[in-house]
């Protein structure tokens, strides 16, 4: 039962958070924290738990945003019926691209996903039906309450918790699943898994196709929050660099590493923006590239492993079990 | 062939040259460390900037300006080198592809914050005007960028397959520890081929300041570009980067004067993954 205690106290910590600090900017923030730390878990069941550093999970962010989008200003529908459809191609696209470069090795993955997320943001900022640079709006008015478009950030605050929920349950259903299993072992060793029979190939392209269609959903939800999509914040490769750099800074391949992740860097580039304001942006990538790097250097395993170290190292009883993860 | 496609093909050559030779530092490190150097383009990026800045200071074109950056990028090279590659290396495989990937934003971004968002230019008659050969006309800024790419990227393969210091690297890249008993340093024969392959880029970046823009974030396109031509020419090889380079650039001008400028890079882009597909070896790689 130990274990449940810190997850069941952070929970009641989160879901307290909005009743306690009520000005709309701390709400924003807090949603915002969840609503990246959806994608970046997301990112983390491929980039974390199988190893496959993906640079390009942006396209399945856009296809969920441009999907919800075009469900209203193509159809007139709510968004949200938009995201099966934003789903469906995402684990489609996944399909399609993860069946040739995931028997690559592990660089060449990420060169490959790379090329196919620029690949989609140019023929997104050509593509008339898309909008093309303009990009795509949502209802200014909300029209019923399914259209999920509020002033106050608080419902989406308590959706997004709701989504994230799902989403690290799910991998955490995945972890202690045979799939989780074999993630572990193709990650330690591909060549050692596959020649005791674990199906690295398939298991991979599972991994892949799974980890899409929850970044689709975070896709959607972004885009209904701040009401449009355009090729840059729906197919931008910064987008994968901060889904990448929030589950690598609070621990790759663990549960709540993501989410530690984004409690920390999302508040760091929401403060620099309200500070500095335009010019603030590229400051912000300056510091998230150091702290890529250093993180990189000193601290592969990030701060949740580092943690679990220090914390295992004072109480020798305890099993290994979150360093497990760390290399 | 109309002699407009003559002239477009010999520009696609001419720019060619140069992503072969800053394709072929990517894939020297490849080759020695299997390491991809996530920011390699913006390497490319800083030689550019370093040749913009040697021209507003000093008020001389890329004869002073590309030794300058290929010297600036050399040291850089080694610096990355000793501070970052040397310890993820022997870590997994998401550190050494996030070190990189950090660099890459560290580097754009400091630009970004230094030099601002806007594209800048050097004067376009800055190495001379537009000579007609045989009816074609040719800028000089483009052909001293693509001959002296094309043979600097030779230099490079002869440095590597002719000389003692082109073997130790190809000892070190084969068999580091082996390497280490004949008496050769892996660490040094490694940071040289930083420096050489980071070198490489700042003179590229130099030469084509001359007629290309300078933004941060050209090193995102260039470094795709480098990707491609790498994966095309095959991972290690120096002659396949530059057969792969100089086909890349004339399949971008032909495809940009046919279909139009913005639809380049998309079919850049669709023939490395459709290559992905069905030889992700490469044209001259091995598996």
């Amino acid at each position: 039962m130990r274990r449940f205690i810190w997850p069941l106290i952070a929970l009641a910590i989160v879901i307290v958070y909005p009743l306690v600090f009520t000005t709309p900017f701390q709400q924003r923030l807090g949603a915002l924290i969840l609503l990246y730390a959806i994608a970046a878990s997301a990112w983390n069941i491929v980039g974390g738990y199988a190893g496959q550093v993906s640079v390009g999970h942006v396209v399945f962010f856009g296809c969920g945003a441009y999907a919800s989008m075009a469900a209203y200003s193509h159809f007139g529908l709510p968004p949200l019926v938009g995201i099966p459809a934003g789903v469906a191609v995402a684990v489609l696209i996944a399909a399609v691209i993860g069946v040739p470069t995931l028997r690559l090795s592990g660089h060449y993955f990420s060169m490959a996903t790379i090329a196919v997320a620029e690949l989609a943001r140019l023929i997104v900022t050509n593509m008339e039906v898309l909008g093309a640079a303009v990009g795509l709006s949502g209802p200014t008015v909300p029209r019923t309450v399914f259209d999920l478009s509020f002033i106050s950030a608080l419902p989406y605050y308590y959706l997004f918790l709701a989504v994230l929920l799902v989403t690290l349950g799910i991998t955490w259903w995945m972890t202690n699943s045979r799939m989780g299993f074999y993630l572990r072992a193709i990650k330690d060793s591909e060549r050692a898994a596959r020649s005791l029979g674990a199906p690295a190939s398939r298991t991979k392209l599972y991994a892949f196709m799974l980890s899409a269609g929850l970044t689709a959903v975070a896709g959607a939800l972004y885009a209904m929050m701040f009401g449009f999509v355009d090729p840059d914040s729906g197919f931008g490769i910064l987008i994968s660099v901060k889904m990448l750099i929030m589950a690598a800074l609070g621990g790759a391949g663990l549960l709540f590493g993501p989410l530690v992740g984004a409690a920390i860097l999302v508040p760091l580039e929401e403060i620099s923006n309200n500070l500095l304001g335009g010019k603030g942006a590229g400051l912000t990538f300056v510091v998230y590239g150091a702290i890529i790097v250093i993180i990189a250097r000193f601290q592969p395993g990030g701060i949740l492993a580092l943690i679990n170290r220090l914390l295992d190292r004072r109480k020798p009883s305890a099993t290994a079990k979150g360093a497990s993860n760390a290399p | 062939m109309s002699s407009i496609l003559v002239q477009v093909i010999v520009g696609g050559l001419l720019l060619g040259a140069v992503y072969a030779l800053f394709s072929s530092g990517l894939t020297l490190i490849w080759g020695m460390m299997n390491i991809v150097n996530f920011a390699h383009g913006d390497f490319v990026m800083l030689g550019m900037y370093v040749a913009f800045v040697v021209w507003t200071v000093l008020g001389v074109g890329p004869f002073v300006g590309a030794p300058v950056a290929a010297l600036v990028l050399a040291t850089l090279g080694i610096i990355v080198y000793f501070g970052l590659i040397r310890s993820v290396m022997k870590g997994p495989m998401l550190a050494q592809i996030l070190g990189t990937f950090g660099l890459a934003l560290l580097l754009r971004y400091s630009v970004f914050w230094g030099f601002g968002a806007n594209f800048l230019t050097l004067p376009g008659d800055l190495v001379g005007g537009t000579y007609d050969v045989l009816g074609i006309k040719l800028q000089a800024s483009r052909l001293l960028a693509g001959v002296v790419a094309l043979l600097v990227t030779l230099g490079l393969h002869l440095l590597l397959t002719r000389t003692s210091l082109g073997s130790k690297m190809l000892a070190v890249s084969e068999d580091a520890t082996a390497a280490q008993l004949m008496g050769i340093r892996p660490d040094g024969m490694q940071a040289i081929a930083w420096a050489i392959a980071a070198g490489a880029t700042g003179l590229a970046g130099a030469l084509i300041a001359t007629f290309f823009y300078i933004s941060p974030t050209v090193g995102e396109t260039l470094g795709i570009v480098a990707f491609v031509t790498v994966s095309l020419g095959g991972f290690g090889s120096v002659p396949g980067a530059l057969v792969a380079g100089l086909l890349i650039g004339v399949i971008e001008s032909v495809s940009a004067y046919w279909i139009g400028a913005v639809y380049k890079d998309i079919v850049v882009y669709t023939l490395f993954l459709c290559f992905l597909w069905f030889r992700p070896q490469g044209l001259m790689g091995k598996m």
